[in-house]
């Protein structure tokens, strides 16, 4: 596993995400365009009503400040006044940004103050409510922990497989031979894995430049979208199984019943693992793909193993009534 | 040829968790291991073939081997039966 610290995300790269639409912000900046590499440093937005009225004491300046109509509202009236200290004072922070929702454009006083701090305005169409929903969403999940990790991730029967092992043990074979029986890749070689709610681990390729492309030796790097079509990728998909692939060692113990359940932890989150030993002569595809369907069924609350041991000894337990009652003195 | 008699020991008899045991520890020997009950004999080395047995608390158990390890496979499957697989004794 490869640390990964979060880099740093400025209020450029905010109006430069690409979000689908129901997650689009529609930002634009209207002023302080100098200021658009202010850092972001919380996820979190900001209501500037009491700072705007005066009240400065635990004012949240590190975050977004948020105007909406009220603070808009406001904003007018002092200008009416002609009073600018409240503006002044608020740029005399180091905020990251302002952010006018509904389409309100600041004053040009604001606008001044604001090109003068070198702080950037942005507006949207938004309104407070929808913004503020989504603005924390996408801030939410670039702020989510991160980790990249080497291995294949691909989708099989609907359930996310990492699969792991030293390099040249046959990740990408085996995915190979997935994607052909059906099955979906996510990513090669390199994959980035978020903690999304502090529960679900999701996993996506590491660059969008290297797509779904594999490195399979002896034939170098092939496209899989082209290969295969689109219904062979994914572009992201929560990790559910990890299966650690590693070359027979006559020596280790092999799972032989699955009642002991491993798990490995990724990024603070309890993944179930299954060790698969790998051996010419071992289809490994078919083993995943069995492993995938037991982890459905295990979700749906079966569990092969445990069952099968519970009939186990039920049958035990009755052979025992059994003998004790035939060697009975009495009989 | 080796042959040992052994008593099923812990009180849940042999299921999945001790055949795999039995198994594990019978596959690291050479010799053909194989295991008797009631005139049913099966390899040692299958794990499925080892719960067929249905030896529960109790039965009497047959152990043979054959093979150049014979006796130390034999002793080992033995003192596995005797130790009761780290479980509850009856």
């Amino acid at each position: 596993m490869i640390g990964n610290e979060p880099k740093g995300f400025s209020v450029l790269d905010l109006l430069s995400l690409e979000l689908k639409e129901q997650n689009a912000l529609d930002l634009s900046c209207v002023a302080g365009r100098a200021g658009l590499g202010r850092q972001i440093t919380v996820p979190d937005i900001n209501r500037p009503g009491l700072a705007l009225a005066g009240f400065y004491e635990s004012f949240a300046w590190n975050r977004l400040q948020v105007f909406g109509r009220g603070e808009y509202a406001y904003l007018s009236k002092l200008d009416a006044e002609g009073s600018y200290e409240a503006v002044n004072t608020l740029f005399s922070y180091d905020i990251p940004c302002c952010i006018f929702t509904s389409s309100l454009n600041p004053s040009s006083s604001f606008t001044d103050a604001a090109e003068k701090a070198g702080c950037p305005v942005l507006v949207t169409s938004l309104n407070s409510n929808e913004f503020s929903g989504r603005v924390l969403r996408v801030l939410s999940d670039i702020f989510a922990p991160k980790t990249t990790m080497h291995g294949v991730l691909v989708e099989v029967f609907g359930i996310g497989i990492l699969l792991v092992g030293d390099s040249g043990v046959g990740k990408s074979e085996t995915a190979l031979e997935l994607i052909e029986r059906g099955h979906r890749l996510v990513a090669d070689d390199v994959v980035e894995i978020r903690c999304v709610n502090g529960s679900i681990l999701m996993g996506q390729g590491a660059n969008k430049v290297i797509g779904h492309h594999m490195e399979i030796r002896g034939l170098g790097i092939i496209n899989i979208t082209h290969l295969y079509g689109v219904g062979a990728i994914r572009d992201k998909k929560q990790i559910q199984l990890v299966c650690q692939l590693e070359d027979w060692d006559p020596d280790k113990v092999y799972d032989r019943i699955g009642m002991d359940e491993l798990s490995t932890d990724i990024l603070g989150v309890k993944v179930p693992m299954l060790e698969i030993p790998v051996k010419p002569g071992r289809n490994i595809p078919i083993i995943i793909e069995t492993a995938s369907m037991n982890e459905r069924l295990k979700k749906m609350g079966y569990h092969s193993a445990k069952e099968f041991n519970q009939n186990i000894m039920r049958w035990l337990e009755s052979e025992n009534a059994r003998t004790l009652y035939f060697s009975r003195d009495d009989y | 040829m080796v042959e040992l008699e052994t008593t099923i020991r812990n009180r849940a008899g042999i299921h999945a968790r001790p055949s795999a045991m039995i198994a594990q520890m019978a596959i690291k020997f050479s010799s053909r291991i194989f295991l008797e009950k009631n005139g049913n004999k099966i390899n040692a080395k299958s794990i499925m073939g080892i719960i067929t047995l249905a030896a529960s608390f109790g039965s009497k158990i047959r152990i043979t081997a054959e093979g150049s390890d014979e006796v130390a496979a034999a002793e080992a499957i033995k003192a596995l039966f005797e130790s009761g697989f780290n479980e509850e004794l009856g």
